[in-house]
């Protein structure tokens, strides 16, 4: 593991009788992209600003580079904040709003003026200083408090929804843009999103957040494949699920019975939850595949009835009725030339494999 | 067709009715006679000689320049601190504070006047400008939260916290940031309680003592015929006056609007 830059040990918030944070217990390491993810109203923003220090912990330790935290307020941190609005300061120009912080730094005049440009540099908006910043578009705006805040040299770069004031186009673009900033930079992000494509593609770890609450924390491809809860596996991305029993708990997995599929053994890895009797089992919609004539399954195979297709071009999705399963499930195809696309109503056969299931409880 | 003819001649009249009594005032000042009726008498401009060399006016005026000027300054710093705690804090009983402050808008000023003039009777305090100028804080007041309250309001919270987040303290953010995005609201709080308090009567006449100030003074002129014309004159230059201070008002808001690069809504002109 890394150095840690911040610890939070279990931290509470309330606003009034409202319980925003239930105790936040987690570490982050020195230059790492770390996402903070969940629906509306979860409490990613609360974490993010008791970080910056614009709210207080009503209990818990928080510590930002081994120093207790506590009594520190937000304009000696060794923090800053890309904020959601961005907050560029309307009146002053681009280098005026880039240069903010340094108001009183003790180098020289012609010192700042130059971190300035290599800070206009760095983010891509070279000979724009002299613009007022008002005039700017919703990504250059971006650009300006990203530099506005990386000029200070902070330990930790706070973003807050960074991105969602901007279209798709601009915000695929600014995501590859921000994972260049941050590997050059080498300091540590923390990045609020509601948006799970965005935090699998940006984060080296992502805390899935509910109630307050840090549901799963993991790489992007753990908590993909592997998701503790149902609740985490709806969050991100699609997943299906099929009733299962628990046959019988091995040493090393679990024996189970699964409604359409059959019988399949899992790993110990593959059951997070560590469910026991009445259970379901989630997959993916990508970890199915079509079998057409005369092509045969690697692993395991069921039989089902095409009930629903939405071709998307490169895709296709296929709503599959299992037999003796009520619900159909979800999987992707890829479109491949020369292959035909199905019709409704068709009878297939699916290819799966039981090391692609999960257990949840 | 006819609907729109009907709305042009509305508004026509309406006009008329509104300018054409202020457009006598210049006609009346540069006629020769003390008599403000038709026909014209002829040409002079010794009316505004006449009202230059009366030292009475000159001093209502000085008096009613110091109570305008000192009710707005007044009335507007009172206006940024109130406005800054109705749209920044949330304390116990705010909706009703707030609520008593601009209750002076819709009080009569007659009682208001009456009711302070029994207080300071009563307390012994000697009756002059700064009575006056206390009476005009209390009815300038509520216009200029009204103003300030949505300058104010405006305001994205997120600059405020940017700039203390980039290192500043409280009190510089509020010098930097805050201040010169309000200004325009300043500006417009300013002249509208100079304004308000320079042609306010009722709370003058009953608060100024023996110090005369403009108002009161031009109502104890219209008892004396020969004295109307100079004061036509007088009007003249008030006009004159406004006209030149809303331009001045409107130059500041739209500067203020462009600089910010907000979007042009309203205004005077
Ligand atoms: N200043 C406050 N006073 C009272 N309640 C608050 C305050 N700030 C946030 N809350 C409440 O705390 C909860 C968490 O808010 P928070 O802003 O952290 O959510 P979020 O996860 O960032 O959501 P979103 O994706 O909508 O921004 C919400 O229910 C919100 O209503
Ligand atoms: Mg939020």
């Amino acid at each position: 593991m890394k150095r840690p830059i911040i610890e939070l040990e279990n931290v509470q918030k309330y606003y009034g009788d409202y319980h925003a944070l239930r105790g936040i217990t987690t570490t982050i390491g020195e230059g790492e992209f770390f996402s903070l993810l969940g629906p509306s109203g979860c409490g990613k923003t609360t974490l993010l600003r008791t970080i910056a220090g614009f709210e207080d912990p009503s209990s818990g330790v928080l510590k930002i580079d081994g120093k207790d935290m506590d009594g520190v307020p937000a304009n000696v941190r060794p923090t800053n904040m890309v904020f959601q609005s961005y907050a560029i300061f309307p009146h002053l120009t681009v280098e005026e709003n880039v240069g903010f912080g340094l108001r009183r730094d003790p180098r020289s005049a012609a010192d700042k003026a130059r971190a300035v440009q290599e800070h206009l540099e760095m983010v891509g908006l070279k000979g724009y200083g002299k613009r007022a910043a008002h005039a700017l578009s919703g990504g250059q705006r971006q650009r300006v408090a990203l530099a506005r805040a990386l000029i200070l040299k902070p330990k930790v770069l706070l973003l807050d929804e960074p991105l969602s004031a901007l279209d798709k186009k601009m915000r695929e673009q600014m995501q590859v843009e921000l994972i260049r900033l941050q590997r050059q930079v080498g300091i540590t992000f923390i990045l609020v999103t509601h948006d799970q494509e965005e935090a699998l593609v940006m984060s080296d770890r992502i805390a899935v957040m509910f109630e307050g609450q840090i549901a799963q924390l993991d790489d992007p491809e753990t908590l993909y494949r592997l998701p503790k809860s149902r609740q985490v596996a709806d969050f991100i991305g699609t997943m299906n699920f099929l009733p299962a029993q628990v046959l019988s708990e091995t040493p090393d997995g679990f024996e189970v019975e699964v409604a359409g599929l059959g019988r399949a053994a899992l790993t110990a890895r593959q059951a997070p939850g560590r469910p026991t009797g009445d259970v379901a089992v989630g997959f993916r919609p990508e970890t199915l595949t079509i079998l057409y004539e005369g092509q045969q399954a690697a692993d395991r195979e069921s039989p089902g009835i095409v009930e629903e297709v939405v071709y998307y071009g490169d895709m296709t999705y296929y709503d599959v009725k299992l037999d003796g399963v009520a619900a159909p499930v979800r999987l992707s195809m890829r479109n491949v030339f020369g292959r035909p696309v199905l019709d409704r109503g068709t009878r297939t056969r699916v290819a799966w494999a039981p090391g692609a299931l999960v257990l949840f409880r | 067709m006819t609907a729109a003819r009907w709305f042009k001649m509305y508004a026509l009249g309406y006009l008329v009715f509104l300018y054409a009594p202020i457009l006598l005032l210049p006609i009346f000042a540069f006629n020769d006679g003390t008599i403000i009726a038709f026909p014209l008498q002829g040409f002079t401009t010794k009316w505004f000689s006449q009202m230059f060399g009366n030292a009475t006016l000159a001093l209502a005026v000085k008096n009613s320049l110091i109570i305008a000027v000192s009710s707005a300054v007044l009335a507007t710093c009172l206006g940024v601190f109130a406005a800054r705690a109705a749209t920044r804090y949330t304390f116990p009983g705010k909706g009703g504070i707030i609520g008593l402050i601009m209750l002076p808008l819709v009080l009569p000023e007659i009682i208001v006047a009456v009711s302070l003039l029994g207080v300071l009777l009563g307390l012994g305090v000697s009756l002059g400008i700064w009575t006056v100028i206390l009476g005009h804080v209390l009815i300038c007041t509520p216009y200029a939260i009204a103003i300030l309250n949505s300058a104010f309001q405006s305001l994205d919270r997120s600059l405020e916290e940017a700039a203390y987040d980039l290192g500043e303290s409280r009190l510089s953010t509020f010098r930097l940031i805050i201040l010169p995005l309000v200004a325009p609201g300043i500006v417009s709080s300013l002249l509208i309680s100079f304004t308000i308090s320079l042609d306010e009567f009722i709370i003058a006449f009953f608060l100024a003592g023996t110090e005369p100030t403009l108002p009161v003074y031009i109502f104890s002129q219209f008892r004396f015929p020969q004295a109307v014309p100079a004061i036509m004159a007088l009007g003249t230059i008030l006009v004159l006056l406004s006209i030149m201070l809303l331009a001045i008002a409107e130059y500041f808001r739209r500067r203020g609007i462009a600089k910010s690069g907000g979007k042009d809504t309203g205004g005077f002109l």
